[in-house]
């Protein structure tokens, strides 16, 4: 099976997945917050295809609307993150000197403040009663806004080394202009590397998310996301007993695999 | 070749002796503290890992046997409490030394109060016996009599004493020096606190035997429980003293043998709706919270059943009341158990002006009924509580959002800032007597957690309840302190300040390998009666190495 094929059937799944989450009322029929009491920890079966969770809650339906939750946002929060480094990175790497040094020791302070203590910080200021959906919003746009130091770094690297490179140089002695330059050659040339940046900072702000939830700044219950369904699969016991709660798991791996398998295949073809 | 393969024999039977010689020194029980023993002096206890090493290391005058719930003998032979219940005289055993060889005596007595009554100490223990304003005076008439007197009655006098580690006056190693069953003798920070068996303790079996059986314990620091269970299953722990339900659940499964259910246990998980005046919430919803109506009709649309059978496995009852039904003596046992009924709800809602509209609660301004209910973050049995909470008020309309803060943020919410609605928490009873909850119950106290540190009480019911703690904390006769702590309970379910939700099981997991281990709801659950544990031969010291 050729690359191309490859990143087509990785494109379908995670076509697949994206419908499923946009189109999850008609997918599944159950609202994602009703408790099925009777049936906690259900096994699959016809009625609940992925079993219920703790609550009695069909996990399919927690999933599909999960999916919605989490593959929006967190490639939003990831896009805005990376947008960030790639402005400042770019512009730290191409121009030197003292610029540099501000950006990355700017980017060092970032990267010193420990991240959960800045949430927590955040969060005593949002008010206490504001809907799931404003907390899902706020969670990942500060996700996105406090994510970008580490993909800065190396988006700076690379523009520092082709600063330095010939074809640049032979481009300005083209007489390119600063904008055609930026156009033509930096961005094209910078371009898997801000992919990159962007597709590993997707499963990385969609753990992130799981791990605020304990803090509450993440996506409040009963709203699922694929953050908060990860949260059962800590209890490592309950996990080996009811293994079905993994799906989410599952599924994260997929579009990580999928994610990866596009991107390393448009690199081939570039 | 025969020499060394009389060489291998000679040195295997010197391996089977050494082996068998430290077996017959004794055995090693193993289990775990879930946090760093903040001191090892007795007089300053105040977190479980330390009260565990207290009451595995100390020993007392009286103590409350757990599992009848009454006092027995213990350093002090008899005691005699005054009838005004200011005063009490113990008579000690005599010829008992603690466990660095130094004797015990009533100075011993006096010293321990003394030390524990000095407000430079501030010791949470001490605390409990400050009845009234002036000193205590500690009288030593006799080597083996000690008399106490208080400047107030105080209530539950004795009980006190089970908190009581009696220091020596007169040892060099001060607090280590004990004259419990056991003494620590190796403690690395972080990792382990190892104990040894006290050779001068004064307990004997029926035969004659010295008390405790076990030779040593290693008490493991180990804060995941995850892993403490993982180590119990291999074998490596004994014994661990409180299991969550879904742990509990998971062993009972696996080996019923060794997940031991004491039943209900003292601790209660409750919510309550923030009626302090120094709260900015608008002025409508201080009304809501403030109406009694309103708090029962919340109560009621609660289905207790359900959180007991969902959250805790089965391992959890419907709570009445502040007191729970294991705590034999002080349970009002006239309170109505709690009923799950929405209808019932809207009925008494509808009385306090609420009504049902297009599916929302609204009151008799038109405001929609909506609050958030905070708990702390990482406490996965809250997160399931609040979230089915949330499910049955939606079914009386009411909206209810859940918000999970770390500790530190929700504490600031609810003791100082009261920036916030409703509070799910729990309440952990060490103290089966009331005047334990003093600070709760009184309107001027800090943990009246509804409306904190009220110069007046706020309403009559509050005035009222004031008023029965103080007369019961100042009588001495237990029936007429019972009779004025029922109607305190009456009242709160009346008013459901408090909104009791479930009363956990004591659930713990004891290995086959130890020999008579019956757990009880009081703590330690597991190893109350330690002294009596033995271990099966198989767990001897170098044994399970």
């Amino acid at each position: 099976m050729t690359r191309r094929s490859f990143r087509v059937i990785c494109c379908s799944v995670l076509g697949i997945i994206f419908a499923l989450g946009l189109f999850a009322g008609s997918v599944t029929h159950y609202p994602y917050a009703l408790q099925f009491r009777e049936l906690p920890n259900a096994p699959p079966s016809a009625l609940h295809w992925l079993g219920t969770d703790g609550l009695g809650r069909d996990l399919f339906t927690r999933v599909v609307y999960g999916t919605r939750v989490s593959l929006l946002l967190a490639p939003a929060a990831a896009m805005l993150a990376t947008i960030i480094a790639a402005i400042l990175g770019g512009i730290a790497g191409l121009r030197g000197g003292w610029l540099e040094r501000l950006i990355l020791a700017s980017a060092d302070l970032s990267m010193s403040l420990p991240l959960l203590f800045v949430l927590i910080a955040l969060r005593a200021f949002l008010p206490l009663d504001v809907s799931p959906i404003v907390s899902v919003v706020a969670t990942f746009v500060t996700l996105g806004l406090l994510g970008w130091p580490s993909s800065l770094r190396v988006v700076c690297a690379a523009s520092r080394n082709l600063r330095q490179s010939d074809h640049l140089l032979l481009a300005r002695a083209n007489g390119y202009s600063n904008s055609q330059l930026l156009f033509r050659q930096v961005i094209p040339t910078l371009r898997p590397i801000f992919l990159a940046q962007f597709w590993i900072s997707i499963p990385l702000f969609i753990l992130t998310e799981a791990t605020l939830s304990m803090l509450g700044l993440g996506v409040m219950e009963p709203l699922p996301s694929w953050g908060n369904l990860l949260r059962g699969s800590e209890d490592f016991s309950a996990m080996s007993a009811n293994p079905w709660r993994l799906s989410p798991l599952f599924l994260l791996l997929v579009v990580v695999i999928c994610f990866q398998f596009i991107f390393s295949s448009s690199e081939d073809l570039a | 070749m025969m020499r060394r393969s009389l060489q291998s024999s000679v040195l295997l039977l010197a391996l089977c002796f050494a082996t068998s010689s430290r077996g017959q020194s004794g055995a090693e029980l193993h289990f775990c503290l879930h946090g760093e023993p903040k001191t090892f002096n007795p007089i300053l206890v105040d977190d479980e890992a330390s009260e565990n090493i207290r009451y595995l290391t100390g020993g007392v005058l009286i103590r409350v046997n757990r599992q009848t719930q009454a006092l027995e003998p213990g350093l002090a032979e008899s005691w005699r409490v005054s009838s005004d219940g200011r005063k009490v005289t113990f008579h000690l055993r005599k010829g008992i030394y603690f466990s660095d060889g130094a004797s015990f005596s009533s100075e011993d007595v006096a010293y321990t109060m003394r030390l524990l009554m000095d407000p430079q100490t501030h010791s949470a223990t001490g605390d409990a016996f400050r009845s009234g304003q002036g000193r205590v005076d500690v009288q030593t008439p006799a080597p083996d009599v000690a008399e106490i007197t208080f400047p107030a009655p105080v209530a539950g006098l004795e009980r006190l004493f089970d908190q009581v580690a009696i220091l020596s006056a007169k040892s060099p190693k001060r607090e280590m020096s004990v004259l419990g069953p056991y003494y620590v003798s190796e403690y690395m920070a972080g990792s382990f606190v190892l104990l040894r068996r006290n050779p001068n303790y004064w307990k004997h079996d029926a035969q004659g035997n010295l008390l405790p059986y076990i030779e040593t314990i290693r008490l493991d620091i180990q804060r995941n429980r995850d892993i403490e269970l993982m180590r119990f299953r291999r074998g490596e722990l004994q014994l661990i003293n409180r299991v969550d339900a879904e742990q509990f659940d998971q062993l009972q499964k696996e080996s019923p043998a060794v997940a031991r259910n004491a039943g209900t246990g003292l601790d209660a998980e409750e919510m309550w709706f923030n009626q302090a005046a120094a709260s900015a919430l608008p002025d409508y919803k201080k009304k809501w919270f403030q109406a009694m109506e309103f708090r029962r009709g919340v109560s009621m649309a609660i289905n207790r059943d359900d959180l007991s059978r969902v959250v805790f496995a089965g391992y959890a009852t419907p709570a009445f009341g502040p007191v729970s039904p294991s705590n034999h003596f002080w349970f009002n046992s006239s309170l109505a158990a709690p009923k799950h009924d929405p209808q019932g709800a809207l009925l008494l809602l509808s009385r306090a002006g609420f009504r049902l509209e297009g599916g929302s609660l609204k009151d008799s301004t038109g405001n929609r009924v909506e609050f958030t209910l905070v708990t702390n973050s990482g406490n996965t049995a809250r997160e399931k509580m609040a979230t089915m909470i949330q499910q049955d008020l939606s079914e009386i309309g009411i909206s209810m959002k859940v918000v999970t803060l770390d500790f530190p943020s929700l504490i600031e919410k609810i003791t100082r800032t009261f920036d916030y609605d409703a509070c799910l928490l729990g309440l952990v009873n060490t103290d089966l007597d009331p005047n334990g909850q003093l600070t709760v119950w009184l309107s001027s106290g800090e943990n009246h957690q509804w409306n904190p540190n009220q110069k007046a009480p706020a309403t009559a019911w509050e005035a009222e309840i004031d008023k029965l703690m103080r007369e019961q904390a100042s009588l001495a006769n237990e029936e007429l302190r019972k009779a004025k702590f029922d109607r305190v309970q009456q009242i709160v379910a009346e008013q459901q300040p408090f909104i009791y939700l479930v009363n956990k099981n004591a659930l713990s997991a004891v290995s086959s390998d130890i020999v008579g281990a019956a757990p009880v709801a009081l703590n330690p659950q597991a190893f109350w009666n330690i002294e009596t544990l033995r271990l099966k031969p198989s767990k001897e010291i170098g044994a399970s190495k």
